[in-house]
């Protein structure tokens, strides 16, 4: 499973000048990047690690501009592969050395916020946190918050079906949107959902979430905003073993508590972070648990009281409550930033994303220390601990040779466990180009033939964002192969 | 990020720092999102992410041009994507670097070549600066609208006296500065009223003039490096007979660059020390007052009713970013009874930037535009600032008056005075 295989896809044929002169002719002179120098900056996403310089890049400013670039691609057969913020972490929007790559990040306008429906229609390309801030007046939100919310796109979360620390409570991207408008690969205008809970037919809407740009690309989305609780407190919970921490996040869940986010740190995590953020979290812990609780102060009051029980009869060594709302997002604030402070201990991550019964969190962590050290190197671990959601961030050094590779091995390594645990190779970042190969091991021929069948009938000749998501079936036999005779095999 | 820098830079200082910087960048994205020219263009070459890739690119050896130029010239230098970074990475080090390398690399057009030539020449001098504007506001009137923004206008209240010496034990010393005294002459004068009160006199050095980031930002590190050696010389004789406490910069910008002194000149061996010594007695003037909340809340209480006047507070770049000051002179307007009024997208820059309203006009004017609405939202009566540029290039497109927050204070302190 080497980058080079991923990218290098050499299905299509394309005359890049015809290309040029193609679009120049339907998009504004300064809508089009053609040069190296300025297309160099385009050529990852938050996935460094695979890196592929485009064809050209384009920047529309509105949807008929992405539907003039789409049809002619569509008639050229050129590759598509939309692009938000670029923060993901699966190589999403890695370019196609043969393709287009649009860039939303103009079409950002909040077309409107209506709090009577509690609904919210944007542009693909608009903030996840500025959609929150325009309907913060009228004391709603929009729920899902990754951690990149700051600068990631509702188009993007829509594509990747992104999570957050919330979605334990307030459920993923697919739970909160209400319709989706976008175009397909021919350039016609497609709209999935609409303000009714339910719709006759398919259920086209969460098909389009996590579709990962392989259907169709997103130029309006309504969102569901959702009323800012009254209060929220949330408690932190220090540890001086991670098993007692693991435990502690099965109890709570088994006292029947849905806590509005239940996260968890490890110590390289704090010490990544706490320095930066000056959280007040415990740099002597093993790990540290962040539980939160909203509603009315009377509900919150009682929640709190139980989950602090749980907590402390699972071990916890030490327990803080945020006492005010300033306190509340500093303590969120650690957690949000934590990915990219773990750059200060190290050059470049691997930001894994696999799913896991919370049963077995303890158990986990064990393997993926014992992996740290078979691989010599490092991790820090960030969990949705609430949903079983881990994010182990393999630490490495691009620039020593072999480095990178012992981190994807490493990675690997984590997705087939947890496979074998019963659980998923991605909870929330997508398979993008990174988990491609993974998809093997969750899914049988059979089950990856269908996803293909499913993709043939909105994109016959694979031209939206090739590569990434779903392998081919020659891919999936070959990694199969590869595995055949390895004791590591979960499937049989 | 992966790096692999080239051989005409790999092994010198400043590719040593470069690389250490670019190391640090995991290319997360999130500076994209607080950076005000990627909010303008929604072009990644046009936010910090896609800069630092263009450096990066640039210091690996490939071929640059006019694309690199034009975007390494967009950025502010505002560093808002440095309080955004969770990474920490040094941002503003790295352009000053890359900047370098393009200028060596990529030409400028002559008459470009002669407007920053004449920035550097004109600006830091009073002499050249004072009658040019005088002439400048006095043919006002008769230009055309777009030139005639670009005439800087006076702002801040009228220039009231400085007060009497009272013999007072504690000294601190104000930068004069180069267009402050011209532009904003009430600015310092406020700010030695309200030390008066709090028993230290202030005193200007008339040889200290501009304090070198002028002439830095332009890119004449030599001659930015004499203009820092003058203020030095002006000022060391004081400390050395301690006969001042410190320094107290009324400009944010200047406050920004005099705090950097030590590590601009530490490959000065008749300097260095002196260079950061004078850097670590230096304090903004909020520093300095809020170090004296105790006696100053008491003259507050003395001088009886709260003003209650709504104001808008914009916190300069070289306030928040540069300095991460944040919060002081907000809480030093509402302990002074003064209403904040809510500004939208605090961190973002207002456009002044140097001499970014000269090079960039188009953006400049976008910026501060975008700002004196997001300031105006809840109609204020006074517009506030805590720098020069900030103050005189938002009061070029406001008609609500921008004034220097010290003011304010000395107002309420010293009413009727
Ligand atoms: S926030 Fe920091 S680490 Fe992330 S892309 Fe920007 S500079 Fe790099
Ligand atoms: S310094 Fe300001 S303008 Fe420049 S990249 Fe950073 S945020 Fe953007």
């Amino acid at each position: 499973m080497s980058i080079e295989s991923s990218v290098a896809d050499r299905r299509f044929t394309v005359d890049r000048q015809a290309l040029i002169a193609s679009l120049r002719a339907v998009l504004p002179e300064q809508a089009l990047l053609v040069e190296e120098e300025e297309m160099r900056p385009y050529e990852c996403d938050g996935l460094t690690a695979y890196r592929q310089l485009p064809l050209i890049v384009a920047l529309p400013a509105d949807e008929a501009q992405v539907q003039a670039i789409v049809k002619v691609c569509h008639a050229l057969k050129v590759p598509v592969v939309a692009r938000g913020a670029a923060t993901g972490l699966s190589g999403g929007a890695t370019p196609h050395r043969d393709g287009v790559v649009v860039s939303l990040a103009k079409l950002k306008k909040i077309i409107s916020v209506d709090p009577v429906s509690r609904t919210a229609v944007v542009q693909p390309g608009v903030r996840n946190l500025s959609v929150s801030e325009a309907a913060a007046p009228y004391a709603l939100y929009y729920a899902p918050d990754p951690s990149s919310q700051i600068a990631c796109t509702i188009g993007g979360n829509v594509a990747e079906n992104a999570g957050g620390v919330h979605c334990l409570k307030y459920g993923l991207t697919v739970h909160n949107v209400m319709r989706v408008r976008g175009l397909t690969i021919d350039g016609e205008i497609v709209e999935f959902g609409n303000a009714a809970l339910d719709a006759p037919g398919y259920d086209l809407l969460a098909l389009m979430n996590g579709s990962e740009g392989l259907l169709a690309v997103i130029t309006e989305v309504t969102v569901r905003l959702t009323p800012k609780p009254e209060l929220a407190q949330v408690v932190i919970a220090s540890f001086g073993d991670v098993r007692q921490a693991g435990d502690a996040v099965a109890g709570i869940i088994a006292a029947g508590i849905i806590p509005a986010g239940l996260e968890m740190m490890d110590r390289k995590a704090i010490h990544a972070v706490e320095p930066y953020v000056n959280a007040g979290y415990d740099m002597d812990a093993a790990a540290i648990l962040l539980c939160e609780s909203d509603g009315t102060p009377e509900e919150v009051a009682e929640e709190i009281g139980r989950m602090t029980a749980v907590l402390e009869q699972s071990g916890a060594s030490g327990i803080r409550v945020s006492q005010d709302e300033a306190e509340r997002l500093r303590f969120w604030a650690g957690r949000k930033a934590a990915f990219p402070a773990v750059g200060r201990m190290t050059p470049d991550y691997l930001c894994m994303d696999g799913t896991i019964p919370r049963k077995r969190l303890a158990e986990m962590l064990d393997a993926i220390n014992r992996l740290s050290e078979k691989y010599a190197l490092r991790c820090a671990n960030v969990f949705h601990a609430g949903d079983g959601n881990l994010h182990p961030l393999i630490m490495y050094d691009a620039n020593q040779p072999g480095e990178l590779d012992r981190a994807l091995a490493f990675g690997a390594a984590i997705l087939e466990l947890s496979v074998k645990f019963g659980g998923t190779i991605t909870g929330e970042h997508g398979v993008g180009i990174e988990k491609v190969d993974v998809m093997a091991e969750q899914f049988s021929l059979a089950e990856i033939a269908a996803f293909h069948r499913l993709k043939a009938a909105f994109d016959e000749h694979g031209l939206l964002n090739p590569g990434k998501g779903v392998p081919t079936l020659a891919r999936c036999r070959e990694y199969t192969l590869a595995r055949v005779g390895s004791a590591t095999s979960p499937r049989s | 990020m992966q790096t692999n820098l080239a051989d005409f830079i790999k092994d010198t200082p400043a590719g040593r720092e470069a690389d250490a910087i670019l190391r640090s960048c995991v290319h997360c994205g999130f500076c994209t999102a607080t950076c005000p020219t990627f909010q303008l263009l929604g072009d990644e070459l046009d936010g910090p992410r896609g800069r630092i890739y263009l450096i990066k690119e640039m210091l690996e050896g490939q071929a640059v041009s006019q694309t690199t130029q034009l975007h390494l010239d967009r950025c502010l230098s505002c560093r808002a994507c440095e309080t955004t970074c969770p990474s920490g990475v040094r941002y503003h080090r790295l352009l000053e670097i890359g900047r370098e390398v393009m200028e060596e690399r990529v030409p400028r057009p002559l008459v470009v070549r002669a407007t920053r030539f004449l920035l550097c020449e004109a600006l830091p001098r009073r002499w050249i600066f004072r009658p040019a504007v005088a002439i400048g506001q006095l043919m006002r009137p008769l230009l055309p609208a777009a030139l005639a923004e670009k005439v800087p206008l006076a702002a801040g209240g009228a220039a009231r006296p400085w007060p009497r010496r009272a013999g007072h034990k504690r000294r601190m010393i104000a930068l004069a500065g180069c267009v402050q005294p011209i532009l904003t002459p009430n600015t310092n004068a406020a700010t030695a009223r309200v030390l008066d009160r709090l028993g230290i006199e202030l005193i200007e050095a008339p040889a200290a003039n501009c304090c070198g980031a002028l002439r830095y930002h332009l890119h004449a590190q030599e001659k930015a490096l004499d203009d820092m050696r003058q203020v030095i010389d002006a000022w060391w004789p004081d400390v050395e007979s301690g006969r001042v406490e410190g320094f107290v910069m009324t400009a944010s910008g200047c406050g920004e660059h005099v705090r950097e002194y030590g590590k601009l000149l530490k490959d000065d061996p008749a300097y260095a020390d002196k260079a950061a010594r004078i850097a670590a007695m230096t304090r903004d003037a909020c520093e300095v007052l809020a170090a004296e909340q105790e006696p100053l809340a008491a003259l507050l209480r003395q001088a009886g009713a709260d003003s209650g006047e709504r104001v808008a507070f914009h916190s300069p770049c070289t306030l928040q970013h540069a300095q991460k000051i944040r919060g002081v002179v907000e809480a030093l307007l509402t302990a002074a009874g003064y209403r904040l009024a809510p500004v939208a997208d605090p961190h973002l820059c207002c456009g002044s930037a140097g001499t970014y309203s000269i090079s960039q006009p188009v953006l400049a004017g976008q910026l501060r535009d975008n700002k004196l609405a997001a300031m105006n939202a809840a109609s204020p009566a006074l517009l506030v600032t805590a720098n020069i540029g900030c103050q005189t290039h938002l009061q070029s497109g406001s008609k609500v008056p921008v004034r220097h927050w010290i003011e304010l204070i000395d107002e309420r302190l010293n009413v009727g005075a």
